[in-house]
């Protein structure tokens, strides 16, 4: 009778004590880290792709430089300046090949236009073409640069923003810029981190979205004073402003953004925009660090309605640093993939991949649903750009993280110490002057790239250390182009106060391609916002021209899709901005098909 | 097992449950604090299930639930992680500490701190904590407080919370000094939620906590001694550390000292009303 009596509590201690076992190897498990030798060979046959760096055989020297800022915020420098390499990707002189833009952001540095040489070399022509010299005092420091034609001439413009004087440059044809910012109507002085070109109201020309990061009233080289952090962690508003810029049209630009209702002062650090609701008119996605996301419906071209909270994507206040789109499902549905901060046992916020829900017609708010986690491609680190691309060419969207926030001396951690501060009263949070000293201390830092393949069911593995070398830069600004005219996608990653990755992609699986490069007319010229669908085989995937996209990043602007080893293509769909649809059946694959809008039959 | 039905004392047992609900409701309606309703749902729900469960099979009694209540609500609040399965094995683990973790009868450790610590320092990457994730305004701060202190003085834990209070900003100074860290960055965490639910919640907890009032003061001086050597090794969950270890071994030797003295009851052994466990 007694023995019976104890065998409750037998089973409750053995119970309790597998708990407390499970709960502690749970994550012991997966602190074992997989091989560190990437072998070549080994991606290549288990994958049939490898990223090969190829910065020495391209010429590509470029070094990024942090900025310096005011010898006020010494305690936190390196925090404060860990931004602003940024990469774009532009024809700028229509040789039909991608050439590529660093931004520089150390006061008297320069960014670098590497012109493609088509014979796997690049140059910088950023000195002689005039946008090189372009972090000069009293003008601030780079921070990214998008390329959209704004005039519509047929050539690429040059949009710069800074944490300073927000600066275009005119493209004369390929030939050399012309800094037209004078007269233009950009705000004097933004401390911003994102900003990209859309047509936010269909008029056939592209406007601007300005995000500001840390508030306007500041040039942090030049303070006078100490409170410029966020007031909290989560819900600080204290932000620089953003500017919704509308093109009129003669080279002027007018600031709307009151008007059209983009009146927050959160600390944005990305935006894209993507026709989320199907009207016609395309939407805009904020990511905010220190705050909720937002997300701003445009009502027909007249004003924009926050809707994040009733959307679902800004509920939860996370530390939002980029924007990317993706369709990872092939479903024809735009998804935008957010990414936040992980660091183990601190602060688990998780990367998302937002998805609109099916069946939402007539619902002028879409609603969306996180598939991160079921998805696998929620932790990742402290993140910041990421893009989707077919980097295997089997028709699925794979994904590029770029991680890693302060890489300083090893085996420190200057986590212990934010965590201070982060938890306290605004008072305290805002003034840089609390903020501890990090006297060299990493945080988040050598953290690897996140590489994850998509294997087609809606799920990802995670192939980083596979699939190219191991390093750990802190890695800023990543995108996706076809660098070498030869249907793969290879990736360009800008690191942080360090040289940049050019990876090229040696796929070598056979797999099947098509490319899209669209040409507005009653749109406006670079197409921004048309969207591109592609059926085949029982599949179809959804790609969007976007003017910037990612964290401080532009991709190519042509759209490439992989179909495995399909040998047709049954239809592809294009949507203009204008409104005008454009069909087409069976295009030859394995090609770059230029389509102009209002031609009837473009591939003839 | 001294629990709160045994010695109800009217509507009073209800004031910590109602309290660390306030002070969710205040922080949800303010800054929307929960990441997801369902994750301190099911806190609370398997809080109370382990505690219905346990009692029923080990105790053959009924016990009230507000002590699980409490405890689930804080494993809602304090551990961050964005699967359910970290809250809802945290929740049982504070409860089956309870049960397990037993000296002559009585359990050693603070429920919640058990399982939120043991959380916190084996389950990385699973858990987070509540350290950097709160509205940071005064008002809300102020009401929190106001509150949390009469709650602890009808509690009569009061010298608790002001002598580990008192510890802290002294503390806080010297660390300030070694580390070379402005004052105001070392006070920096007081002002923050986790505080909070520590110095309120977990702190005062009678069950827990020795039998006589000098006991507790030196205790609360101890733990926020052993929570400053753990500070100044970066420990960013110090206080819960610090209670988890000098905490049971408090206990254990108090029940130790009782048993030695005479056989009456010590007076102020039993509390007036639980706080928690």
């Amino acid at each position: 009778m007694n023995w019976q009596k104890k065998i409750p509590k037998i089973v409750t201690i053995i119970v309790f004590a597998g708990l407390l076992i499970g709960t502690a190897l749970s994550s012991k498990k997966r602190l074992v880290h997989s091989d560190d030798t990437n072998r070549k060979e080994t991606s290549l046959n288990k994958y049939g792709f490898y990223l090969e760096p190829v910065n020495t055989s391209t010429g590509i020297n470029f070094r990024h430089l942090s900025p310096q800022v005011d010898p006020k915020l010494k305690n936190i420098e390196a925090q404060i300046a860990s931004m602003g390499a940024s990469v774009s990707i532009v024809d700028y002189d229509k040789d039909g090949w991608e050439d590529i833009y660093f931004t520089n952001s150390r006061q008297g540095s320069a960014n670098a236009l590497y012109h493609n040489l088509k014979n796997g070399k690049f140059e910088d022509v950023a000195p002689k073409l005039g946008i090189a010299n372009v972090n000069q005092e009293g003008t601030g420091v780079s921070m990214g640069a998008i390329w959209g034609d704004f005039d519509n001439d047929g050539y690429r413009d040059l949009f710069l923003y800074k944490w300073g004087k927000p600066e275009l440059f005119h493209n004369e044809k390929g030939k050399g810029f012309v800094n037209v910012t004078s007269g233009s109507g950009l705000p004097d002085w933004v401390n911003a981190n994102s900003a990209i070109w859309f047509d936010f109201n269909n008029d056939g020309l592209l406007d601007i979205f300005l995000g500001g990061y840390y508030s306007e009233k500041f040039d942090l080289s030049h303070l006078s004073t100490t409170k410029v952090m966020p007031e909290s962690f989560r819900y600080a508003n204290n932000g620089g402003r953003n500017y919704l810029l509308e093109n009129l049209g003669n080279g002027k630009f007018k600031d709307v953004t009151s008007e059209f209702g983009l009146n927050s002062t959160k600390w944005t650090l990305a935006a894209a925009s993507a026709d989320f609701n199907g009207d016609g008119f395309p939407d805009l996605f904020v990511a905010n660090d220190y705050n909720v996301n937002e997300l701003y419906i445009n009502e027909k071209g007249k004003r924009f309605s926050e809707v994040g909270r009733q959307s679902g994507i800004g509920n939860i206040p996370k530390s939002g640093m980029s924007v990317s789109f993706g369709d990872i499902n092939n479903k024809g549905i735009v998804g935008v993939y957010n990414t936040t901060i992980t660091e183990q046992g601190i602060l688990i916020q998780d990367n998302n991949y937002w998805e609109p829900q099916e069946n939402q017609k007539g619902n002028p708010y879409p609603r969306f649903v996180n598939l991160a986690q079921l998805s696998g491609i929620n932790n990742a680190g402290w993140s910041y750009g990421s893009q989707f691309g077919d980097l295997n060419n089997d028709g699925n969207m794979d994904l590029y993280v770029a991680n890693g926030f302060i890489s300083a001396k090893k085996e420190t951690s200057y986590w212990y110490d934010y965590s201070k501060v982060t938890g306290g009263n605004s008072s305290i949070i805002e003034d840089a002057q609390n903020w501890p000293d990090m006297k060299g201390k990493s945080q988040s830092g050598y953290e690897q790239n996140k590489i994850w393949l998509n294997e087609g069911n809606g799920v990802f593995e995670d192939v980083s250390n596979e699939v190219c070398p191991y390093v750990t830069y802190d890695s800023r600004a990543v995108v996706m182009a076809d660098l070498f005219n030869d249907g793969k996608l290879d990736v360009i990653v800008a690191n942080q106060n360090n040289i940049p990755l050019v990876y090229k992609n040696e796929l070598q699986n056979g797999n099947h391609w098509i490319e899209f490069d669209l040409i507005g007319t009653k749109s406006n010229a670079d197409a921004v916002g048309a969207t591109v669908v592609v059926d085949w085989n029982g599949k179809n995937q959804i790609q969007t021209v976007t003017g910037g996209l990612g964290f401080s990043s532009q991709n190519q602007h042509r759209l490439h899709f992989g179909i495995g080893n399909s040998k047709k293509i049954d239809r592809v769909t294009i949507l203009w901005p204008s409104g005008k649809k454009t069909e087409i059946e069976d295009p030859q694959i394995d090609k770059l098909h230029s389509i102009t809008e209002n031609i009837e039959n473009p591939l003839k | 097992m001294p629990w709160i039905v045994e010695k109800p004392k009217g509507y009073f047992q209800y004031v910590p449950p109602a309290f660390i609900t306030l002070l969710l409701f205040i922080g949800q309606i303010s800054f929307h604090v929960l990441d997801n309703y369902l994750y301190v749902v099911v806190s609370i729900v398997v809080a109370m299930l382990t505690e219905i469960i346990l009692s029923r099979v080990l105790l053959g009694k009924w016990k009230s639930l507000s002590s699980a209540y409490i405890t689930g609500i804080s494993v809602g609040i304090l551990i961050r992680s964005t699967m359910i399965w970290p809250y809802l094995i945290t929740a049982m683990l504070s409860i089956m500490s309870k049960y397990v973790l037993k000296y002559k009868g009585r359990h050693l450790w603070n429920p919640s701190n058990f399982g939120i610590s043991w959380m916190l320092f084996m389950a990385p990457l699973d858990v987070a904590g509540l350290s950097i994730q709160w509205g940071s305004n005064f008002l809300g701060l102020a009401v929190i407080w106001i509150l949390g202190l009469a709650i602890v003085y009808r509690a009569k834990r009061f010298h608790v919370t002001v002598t580990y209070v008192i510890s802290f900003l002294i503390l806080a100074y010297l660390r300030s000094i070694i580390v070379g860290d402005t004052f105001l960055a070392e006070v920096s965490p007081l002002t923050g939620p986790m505080y909070q639910l520590f110095i309120f919640f977990m702190m005062t907890d009678p069950p827990t906590s020795v039998s006589t009032r000098k006991g507790r003061i030196i205790v609360a001086i101890l733990v926020a001694l052993v929570e400053f050597v753990l500070r100044l090794n970066s420990f960013i969950y110090a206080p819960f550390y610090a209670l988890f270890l000098v905490g049971p071994i408090a206990k254990y030797i108090d029940l130790k000292m009782q048993t030695k003295k005479a056989k009456t009851p010590v007076p102020g052994s039993k509390p007036t009303f639980s706080l928690q466990s």
